[in-house]
Order: C-alpha cells, then structure tokens, then sequence
C-alpha cells in the first residue's frame, strides 16, 4: 500500500515543531482520516478537534500546505506527494495544543451584533425574493477559515478594532432581513471596523460554503457604511424624506 | 501578527507554507496595469492622433476645446480624471492593485509582514475610495458621449458605412458599459439598499433591477478586463489609423 508522509504540528502556545508521520493511503481518504490515522496508530495524544466530518460542523479547520482548508473536505490525492503534506494549527489564533486553536474570540465578536429586533407592528410573512438574499448567509458553518486568511487578523493582529468576514456575513444576514428594524451601520464602522477590509477577497476564495462573501455582505454593507457616514447627497435624501 | 504559536516563523514579507506558484496570480495585473497607465499616460499628454474621420478616441471623448482657445494642453488631460478614478475606486481593481501593487496581501495566506499602522479603508487617504458611487455617475455622462460617439462613427461623408473602426467603437462601449452597468455601487443604489422589496414603493422593479446588475456583477472582473483592453486597443487603433501607419477598412 502507497505511504505518504504528513508533516503536522505538535505542540502548544509556548512553542511546537513539525513531526513527520508515515500515513498508508487508502481510496477516497481525506486529510482527516490521515489524521485519525496516526491518531490510532502512531501519536494518540494528538488533538485535533473534528466533529461530522462532512463538511458542515465547521470543526477540523487548519493549514494544509499552506492553505487554510476543512480537513475532512481536502483530498488526499488532491495533493502533491512527492513532498510531506503539512498540517498546521489555524495561524490566526493561539494553538492550545497540536492542531486545536482556541477561537474563542469570535464569540466574544458575536455578542457585539444587536441580534434580530423585528420592526415595530411587523406582519410575519415574507416573500420569497426578499428572503433569497439573506438565505446565502445562514449556509455559514463558522469554521472561521475566512477569519484565518483575513489578512488584517492573520498578519496585522487588528482583533480589537475588526470583527472579521465571519460577522460581516452574519451582521449582513440580520441588516438585510426583511423584518429586521435594528440599524448596524455605526457598529459595523466603530466596532466591527469594516473600513479595514480592503476587499481582497481572500475569505471567499476559502469559505467552504462558497459564500460570497466580499461581493453578497461586505460590500454591500461598505455602501450602507457610506449611505450613513460619507454620502452627503443620501444624507439630506435622508433627512428630507426619511427613508432608506 | 496573529499570536498562533505554531507559525512564528511566517511573519517575514512572502513567507508561507503555500506550495503553489501564488505569485502568478498577481504578474498579469502588475504587468497588464503597469502598461495600461504607462500607455494612457503617454496618450493623454501627446494631444494628437486622437481623431480621424468619423472616429474618436475613447481617451479624448468629450473632445473639450481641441483648437485650444483656453486650454493650451492635451485635451485628454481635461476629462481623464472621471474614468481613471471609477477605476482607481473600483472594488475588483481595488482588490487586484492592493494585492499586485501594495501587496496588502500579495495572495491569500502569504504574509505580507507586519505593519502596525495598518488601517486599510478605514482612514485618509484610502477612505476617500468611499466616493466611487459618484464615480460611477461621472461614468454615467461619459457613456452618453461614447455612445453618440459610437454611433457617429458609423456616418461618412457620403452616409451610413462600417468601417473596422465603426465596428472597434461599438465594441468598445459595450464593454464599457456592461462593466459600469455591473458595478457594486450602482448595485447598492438600485435596490441592494432595500432590505424589503414587497414593503417598499417600486419594490418589483427595484428587484428586478437589482437582479440584472447582480447577473452582471457576478462577472464584474470580467467586464473590468474586456473593457480595460477594448479602450485600449480602440484608441491605439484609431491613433493608428490618424497617424497613416494603418488604413481603415471599409466593410460597407
């Protein structure tokens, strides 16, 4: 049976190295099972966190050969094996050990966004065009990937000024809701610091979901960002006739 | 940087774990751009060859006092400024420039080292690219021009005719205006504001609206591309073509 070598990382927040593991290739295996592999057989004391392992719990999310990915949604004869593949810990959060990172800060990001507040006197009934948009933002499965890759959070560290693509997507799923009433466009600029995304698509280009997330959230709430604070025409439309 | 323990050693500008060729991504819009600029720049200032019979080019429409009664310079350099900054504001040119150009990242997952006092949009000068919607409604009276354009270009002296140049014009704003027409602004402005389109007034064809500049939008980068070359080539065409080094074509 064909072996591959995985290059993964042990260790915890005060430091780590790679370890090289001989894994035996079996049809259809993802890096996960590779993982499980050596789990069972070789290194039992490696933590990896993974819960349905079919892409929809958002759990095994780490760095293979570089590129943030679902472990259970990354073949192994999708990648190239005349080198070890590496399998790192998500960079953008502290390691608690091996390949499990503590994400616990998204939560905490969470509890900033007002939660859905349906307008005064609402009728609950709504029409189908008006629900499709915001059906692509309930698909996220927060496996926090495009939290990973964002440049701001992964290289500038700006976790106390940005929330990150994972609560524009939510913030833009509750802003767009047909019967939602509550405003997030100063929270989205003050707290949430959308003005620090440059756009560069880097969280669609991993979301799992295939959620557009630059195109269908944050770009559009950038221009409700601009509606409110920088567009001096919509403001006196605003304050002449009071609507959206 | 982000404070994983497991990767320190990715904190160097260009270091990742990545095994793919990523740089490539970014060497067609660094070359492709550098020349655009480079060339449109030489355009703009050399105020000559921009118009030969029925044709005018791209870069110098509206033609603003070509006998230069009170503008001694090119007459480009007068309205170049409303299309290059719908582009420079453009969210797809943004996010190619800023990872070609600035390198903020040069690819995804590709460390781009650490500045502190990075603020992206957030502050001047890059929270002035906040203005491109009233870009896009500079755009919007150019194309009236580039269309009457178009269109003339199809009358010579002894009526209607097609000449390649007729046929390049046409092209030309087409691509221009489906890549206005797909931009994320007008997106915004004509519906993607609404959050309940059965409650609001007009709310049927705001949608419908919304969802043709969405079918649109989704290829924004494409029409970005096509219609960054089609000016290109349509002016050269005709600089060409002004400057006897080609002879238009009649097709009828």
């Amino acid at each position: 049976m064909a072996e591959v070598t995985l290059r993964v990382f042990r260790g915890d927040r005060d430091g780590g190295k790679a370890v090289d593991y001989q894994v035996p290739l079996t049809e259809g295996m993802v890096v996960l099972d590779a993982i499980h592999s050596i789990q069972a057989h070789q290194a039992p004391d490696l933590a990896v966190r993974w819960n349905c392992k079919a892409a929809k719990c958002g759990s095994c999310s780490a760095e293979v050969n570089g590129r943030p990915s679902l472990m259970c949604k990354t073949r192994m004869d999708a990648l190239p094996h005349d080198q070890p593949i590496t399998v790192y810990p998500m960079k953008s959060f502290p390691v608690i050990k091996d390949l499990a990172t503590d994400v616990s800060w998204n939560y905490r990001v969470n509890k900033k966004i007002p939660p859905f507040q349906p307008r005064p006197g609402v009728e609950w009934k709504m029409d189908q065009r008006d629900v499709d948009r915001v059906q692509e933002f309930r698909k996220c499965i927060e496996c926090f990937l495009c939290q990973d890759v964002c440049h701001v959070l992964r290289d500038h560290d700006k976790k106390q000024q940005f929330g990150g693509p994972r609560f524009f997507v939510r913030s833009a799923g509750l802003e767009m809701h047909p019967l939602d009433g509550a405003s997030r466009t100063r929270m989205l600029k003050e707290e949430l610091g959308i003005g620090f995304c440059n756009i560069t698509k880097c969280c669609t280009e991993v979301c799992p979901e295939e959620i557009h997330i630059t195109d269908n959230a944050i770009i559009p709430l950038k221009e409700r960002v601009v509606d409110e604070f920088y567009d001096p025409v919509a403001m006196i439309v605003r304050k002449i006739f009071g609507a959206k | 940087m982000a404070d994983s323990s497991a990767v320190k050693e990715l904190t160097r500008f260009g270091s990742t774990q990545r095994r793919d060729a990523w740089w490539i991504e970014i060497i067609p819009a660094l070359v492709i751009f550098s020349a655009f600029i480079i060339y449109a720049t030489w355009r703009a200032f050399e105020g000559k060859f921009y118009e030969v019979g029925p044709y005018l080019s791209p870069f110098y429409s509206p033609l603003i006092d070509p006998e230069h009664h009170w503008w001694r310079f090119s007459p480009a350099i007068l309205i170049l400024g409303g299309p290059a900054g719908f582009r420079v504001t453009c969210y797809y040119y943004r996010k190619a420039y800023y990872r070609a150009f600035v390198m903020h990242p040069p690819s995804c997952a590709v460390s781009e080292g650490e500045h502190r006092g990075y603020r992206g949009e957030a502050s001047f000068p890059l929270i002035l690219q906040n203005v491109h919607r009233y870009f896009f409604f500079i755009v919007a009276v150019f194309l009236c021009f580039l269309w009457y354009d178009a269109v003339v270009a199809f009358k010579f002296p002894e009526g209607f005719g097609i000449g390649v140049g007729s046929v390049i014009m046409l092209v030309n704003v087409l691509f221009l205006t489906t890549y206005s027409a797909s931009c994320h602004s007008l997106r915004h402005l004509v519906g993607g504001k609404v959050d309940c389109f059965s409650c609001v007034t007009l709310g049927a064809p705001r949608h419908s609206a919304w969802r043709f500049v969405t079918i649109l939008n989704e290829h924004h980068m494409l029409w970005a591309w096509l219609s960054l070359f089609s000016v290109a080539l349509t002016d050269l065409y005709i600089r060409l073509v002004a400057s006897g080094v080609l002879k238009d074509i009649r097709l009828l």
